[in-house]
């Protein structure tokens, strides 16, 4: 078995034990990366910086203190400042941004003794969900439907992260969630992702889109693996006014796909006849998994799921209008000369630095939040944003985890979807747990009729990531789900 | 918005790409779908303004139709009843912390600057604001 094949978990004991070393895996890997060109995944590659931590940690092994993530390089979503390395968010806007600062989530993973491989590409500012938005151009996913050559999204906004874990040029990547960022791409590409707990991950340092939704998480090929990677990018930072000051639990030790006693809660809100049936009996599938596993299912109600989506694109676009407007020609980035007065050079770097997805959900956000509209829709919003968070509350009386489908529709085709509004249904599923900051994982269950991965979805009560994960193993364990892309690039 | 008409309006959304968006509203039915409160070309222009974002008469003439197609489908929700709740702010409930009133940063002038367009003299630099 090549080391690019090797789970996370894999590669530590192995480099543990001496089968290989850490320079080794990140020979292989540099390699595999600067052999994939043709993916659009990383939009920087930074092979001396994996050297260099693997040099560290071939170190550490011989001096018998190998940390946590020793010997293990990963990819990390653009959206993450990495000192000295081009941090560009996806946007033109942003192009040769190079932080003179690590965001806390990069720097913990530094300190668990991770090396990186390069920064992936991403939808610009994280708003999309099919990285088409990118200013990089759209990550093409290693999957195809079966007979095809059509060029398929990895979704998004992590789409460049879950190619990269995928396509094994990467063992595992950073992700971020503002409405189903790691969920849904995860899905797309037959591997793990998990969104912790809001305040879980510290958003110190990472480019903001919505700061009361946004929130960071692994991907990768396993549920250990995620649990791995969750606990060490996990911790309280006083940076960061709404990290939770609490430790960090022991994901990975405690995993355990027994589920006996243990309620899972079926949303009779998800189930929309619509959407495809594959995909519908992939959720009955995992529902008698964790029947298997020792679980109980018990029907829910989640009433006010259809509400979850409209009331997600009044704040979100709120929060990113006034997130964004530091984006300004001044202190960073870029600035259009040639123009007269500031007010004028503003407006024209903000022309030509932001993308068309950008813009319109500026113009929306600006829109819900200027005088007069205010309280009609941001704060109705913010109302019915409590109703949704309530309807979780009133759920987890009945049960310890929610399963539902990640997505609605396997990967699609590059450039099939045109109309805004239907892209933002990609994450009726996902946008929920958002809104209330639960826990929420999604996990490859099986393939489609045209052989691409589907997804299921668990959401759990808050802080309660381990059922997550342990439903998760549980599924993971039954599923056996091995199928890769086979490799085409 | 009852339940069957969540599933017509997600099952229009889910039909073929080939059915334009407005096409495909327009099947809901105009009492399904309320008519939006229309944004004019004139209160987008004015949004951009204050978005700081020069937009082309042709780039609101596209832009229009599409505010107005999301904005009238998030108006769905002022058929919730909300009366007496409360609008969320904090999503997992915590007290904001106080930390001690210390400088604990500071004299990073260059980083800080690093990244700027144009410095001069230690400065952002900007063009000129007074004549």
């Amino acid at each position: 078995m090549s080391l690019t094949s090797k789970t996370i978990a894999e590669l530590r004991d192995g480099f543990r034990g001496g089968d290989f070393s850490a320079r080794e895996i990140a020979e292989a890997y540099n390699a595999a990366v600067a052999a994939a060109k043709l993916l659009n995944a990383y939009t920087v590659e930074t092979p001396d910086e994996a050297l260099a931590a693997a040099d560290i940690a071939d170190q550490a092994r011989l001096g018998g203190q190998p940390l946590p993530l020793s010997g293990i390089p990963l990819g990390i979503k653009d959206l993450f400042a990495t000192i000295g390395v081009d941090t560009t968010a996806g946007s033109h806007i942003l192009q040769g941004f190079r932080p003179t600062y690590e965001s806390t989530v990069t720097a913990n993973l530094r300190k668990a003794g991770a090396g990186m491989l390069g920064k992936l590409n991403m939808d610009e500012f994280a708003m999309g969900s099919s990285n088409e938005t990118s200013t990089y151009g759209p990550v093409i996913s290693p999957w195809r439907r079966r007979g095809s050559n059509v060029g398929l999204t990895p979704g998004g906004s992590s789409g460049g992260s879950a190619a990269a874990v995928s396509a094994l040029i990467a063992p595992g990547a950073t992700g971020t969630d503002t409405g189903g960022s790691i969920r849904q791409p995860a899905a797309f590409a037959g591997i793990c992702g998990i969104k912790p707990t809001y305040g879980r991950c510290s958003r110190w340092g990472i480019v903001s889109f919505a700061s009361s939704l946004d929130q960071a998480g692994p991907m990768a090929r396993s549920v250990r693996d995620c649990a791995i990677l969750l606990e060490a990018m996990a911790g309280f930072d006083p940076n960061d006014s709404t990290s939770l000051d609490l430790p960090v639990p022991q994901w990975e030790a405690n995993l355990s796909s027994n589920l006996k006693g243990k309620r899972v809660g079926i949303p009779k809100e998800y189930r929309i006849d619509s959407v495809p049936a594959e995909i519908n009996a992939l959720w009955d599938q995992g529902i008698e998994w964790l029947k298997d596993a020792g679980a109980t299912p018990v029907e829910i109600s989640l009433p006010h799921t259809k509400y979850a989506l409209p009331t997600y694109y009044i704040i979100a676009p709120a929060e990113a209008s006034s997130n964004l407007a530091r984006y300004d020609g001044v202190r960073y980035g870029l600035r259009e000369e040639g123009v007269k007065t500031l007010d004028d050079m503003y407006a024209a770097t903000r022309a030509a630095g932001f993308g068309a997805e950008v813009k319109r959900r500026i113009m929306i956000g600006t829109y819900v939040l200027s005088a007069g509209f205010y309280d009609a829709y941001f704060t109705k919003a913010q109302r019915v944003r409590a109703l949704i968070k309530q309807d979780f509350a009133k759920a987890f009386e009945q049960c310890d985890v929610i399963l539902t489908p990640t997505a609605p529709s396997a990967a699609f085709g590059i450039g099939e979807t045109t109309d805004p509004l239907a892209m933002y249904l990609n994450d009726v599923f996902a946008v929920p747990a958002s809104l209330a900051g639960l826990p929420a994982m999604s996990v490859p269950g099986g393939l489609d009729g045209q052989g691409l991965p589907l997804g299921l979805h668990l959401i759990g009560n808050e802080l309660d990531e381990q059922t997550v994960l342990n439903a998760g193993l549980a599924i993971e364990e039954r599923a056996g789900f091995a199928a890769r892309p086979e490799k085409w690039w | 918005m009852e339940s069957t008409e969540w599933q017509c309006w997600i099952r229009t959304i889910l039909a073929p790409e080939s059915l334009g968006l407005s096409a495909r509203l327009a099947a809901l039915g105009p009492r399904r779908y309320p008519p939006p409160m229309s944004v004019s070309p004139e209160q987008a222009r004015h949004i951009a303004k204050l978005a700081r974002i020069a937009m082309s008469d042709e780039e609101l003439a596209r832009l229009v139709p599409e505010l107005n197609a999301i904005i009238g489908w998030v108006e769905q929700l002022s058929e919730v009843n909300t009366d007496g709740v409360e609008p969320l702010t904090a999503v997992i409930e915590q007290k904001l912390r106080l930390r001690d009133d210390k400088v604990t940063d500071g004299n990073i002038r260059d980083d800080v600057l690093a990244n700027a367009p144009e410095a001069q003299h230690g400065f952002f630099a900007v063009p000129k604001v007074i004549e």
